[in-house]
């Protein structure tokens, strides 16, 4: 009996999720009285696992696995699960986890519960908390099944050290070819994207058209943050989509969501709402927004925002 | 080309979010239901290769009667049949079983579903779906070509995208990008008045089996007030975020 995460890599290093499955991971050991294995894929130095609790890390090398494919993912991760005896699977809730996940449950037959945001409340029966209704409420789901899959949602338990001794073996399984190849992907390099991020800056129709988003540009990059924006925005071609943030768009769950110019409708908070910290700029103190902010400031983007990067600079410089 | 698009009704975005009995159920007094957005733009995507290309396409949900007039909006659209799998659909696995019978009944080659619905947010169907009827599946997908056997599919990862390639059967689940919102249709009066006359079939569940329960539900806790920060004074701001919320 054993709780297996699947701590995921890119280019041989892992994701912050990864530390955090882990961290989840030895949680529901120590509740379980169980022990925590943690699985890689072609990850260079798997060392950083035990500082958060992994006792045994398996490791899988293999060139077919280079690029994500979420049925040969899926066919690894079933199969260390049957080789360690893993009660709990764990991963995590990004897209990937959610593209993999669903094929591991029924290679599994095993319940699956995605966005999950704590540690289990009970292990008899299995409890988990998890998001519902759009970040709206939230649900305690039970897994009946012998093998659960959680899935948790970033940024929601976090990262925790707990330092163990642990052990690495390698691991082959026999991986399952898909009948769906990649062909080509695209991504933005250097810039932080919204998935990875801890802070984000989003701008809405406030600003009043593309030319004048250097200055968000500015202080997402003296915060290290990713850019993001409001569907009108990018509906009128101001922004590209995939920084359309709200229901239909990209979910963020960041330590910090600053929005400069965004009225705040339903559909916008409902794709925010898992942000721990939430900061407004807008010049109308009516906007919906200001009741779901944790701190505001009622002025004119084009004021605030050049103070707030040259004030911001000072402080880092500090 | 058979084409299924799996609809789910769930509560307008707009909803009031509460529950009944000791917390146990979703609140529907007063709720509007609508198709869930996200197979609402699987659904126009349907439709499109319906029109271009020459497709038939047939609506499927999982759930009890209320669920009816969100079907026959979906007929109403275009789509040229209906089928509703009487049973309540407490679970994502148990939803997925249902319609995997569905489809294997059916002879579909594409199956189209939205990547998540906005009520129980799962996520969880269409891959659940596609294992089950050993189709090939796509993700969040964001651009969806077929030409004969041959699938091209885009979905988006982080900070980017990535094309596939697939032969049919596929499980598609599409999100905003598969089509633009711009392109969402409203039923027109005519296609209300034909939705009367086409096809919706009820057929029994297979079986109650479920992997997951939902024991209770619970709401966020109250959000305090917003602290406003005069806009003179952007270094109290600062010092709230690094002192007080301790995020920068």
């Amino acid at each position: 009996m054993s709780v297996l995460v699947f701590a995921d890599s890119t280019d041989g290093k892992f994701k912050k999720t990864a530390l955090e499955v882990v961290s989840y991971g030895k949680k529901v050991a120590e509740q379980l009285g169980s022990n925590v294995v943690a699985l890689t894929i072609n990850a260079a130095d798997v060392s950083e696992l035990y500082k958060y609790g992994a006792e045994k890390v398996i490791t899988v090398s293999n060139d077919s696995l280079k690029t994500f494919n979420a049925k040969s993912y899926a066919s690894v991760v079933s199969e260390a699960a049957k080789a360690e005896n893993a009660t709990v699977v764990v991963v995590d809730s990004s897209i990937d986890g959610l593209y993999l996940a669903p094929i591991v449950a029924v290679s599994l037959d095993a319940g699956y519960a995605s966005n999950v945001v704590a540690a289990p409340s009970s292990t008899a029966p299995f409890t988990v908390k998890r998001k519902a209704f759009s970040n709206k409420a939230f649900s305690n789901t039970v897994i009946s099944t012998d093998v659960k899959i959680i899935g948790v949602a970033k940024n929601s338990f976090g990262v925790h050290e707990n330092e163990v001794s642990g052990t690495s073996e390698e691991f082959s399984p026999t991986i399952a070819a898909s009948g769906v190849k990649s062909e080509k992907v695209e991504k933005v390099t250097g810039q932080v994207t919204i998935a990875d991020a801890d802070i984000v800056v989003s701008a809405g129709r406030g600003l009043k058209g593309p030319e004048n988003w250097g200055m968000i540009e500015e202080l997402a990059d003296v915060l290290g943050a990713a850019t993001a924006c409001s569907k009108p925005v990018s509906d009128l071609g101001w922004r590209p989509h995939g920084e359309h943030v709200g229901q239909t768009g990209k979910p963020v769950a960041s330590n910090l969501y600053i929005a400069i110019g965004i009225s705040g409708a339903i559909q916008h908070l409902a794709g925010i709402n898992a942000s721990k910290v939430k900061v407004v700029i807008n010049t109308d103190p009516e906007a919906p927004f200001f009741k779901a902010a944790d701190y505001g400031i009622v002025g004119d983007a084009f004021e605030v925002v050049p103070k707030l990067i040259e004030k911001l600079k000072a402080f880092k410089a500090s | 080309m058979k084409i299924l698009v799996c609809i789910s009704h769930v509560p307008d975005t707009t909803s009031k979010i509460n529950f009944t009995d000791n917390d146990t159920k979703f609140d529907t007094n007063g709720v509007q239901f609508v198709i869930n957005p996200y197979d609402e733009f699987s659904l126009t995507r349907a439709m499109w290769f319906k029109e271009k290309q020459g497709a038939t396409v047939t609506v499927v949900n999982v759930g009890n009667a209320t669920a009816e007039p969100t079907l026959r909006k979906a007929l109403a659209i275009g789509a040229d049949d209906a089928i509703r799998v009487n049973t309540e659909p407490t679970d994502g696995f148990l939803v997925a079983k249902e319609l995997a019978a569905v489809v294997k009944n059916g002879g579909y080659d594409l199956v189209l579903a939205g990547r998540e619905s906005i009520d129980y947010n799962g996520g969880m169907v269409p891959g659940m779906l596609a294992s089950l009827t050993d189709f090939n599946f796509v993700n969040g997908c964001v651009g969806l070509e077929v030409d004969g056997e041959n699938v091209s599919a885009t979905r988006e990862i982080d900070g980017g995208s990535e094309t596939l390639s697939s032969s049919l059967p596929i499980v598609i689940a599409g999100q905003k990008g598969i089509v633009e919102e711009s392109d969402l249709r409203i039923p027109n009066m005519r296609g209300i008045m034909m939705a009367r006359k086409k096809p919706l079939q009820v057929v029994e569940a297979t079986s109650t089996d479920a992997n997951t329960t939902i024991q209770s539900f619970e709401k966020p806790a109250p959000k305090g007030a917003v602290k406003l920060v005069d806009a003179d004074n952007i270094d109290e701001l600062i010092n709230l975020l690094h002192n007080e919320a301790k995020v920068i």
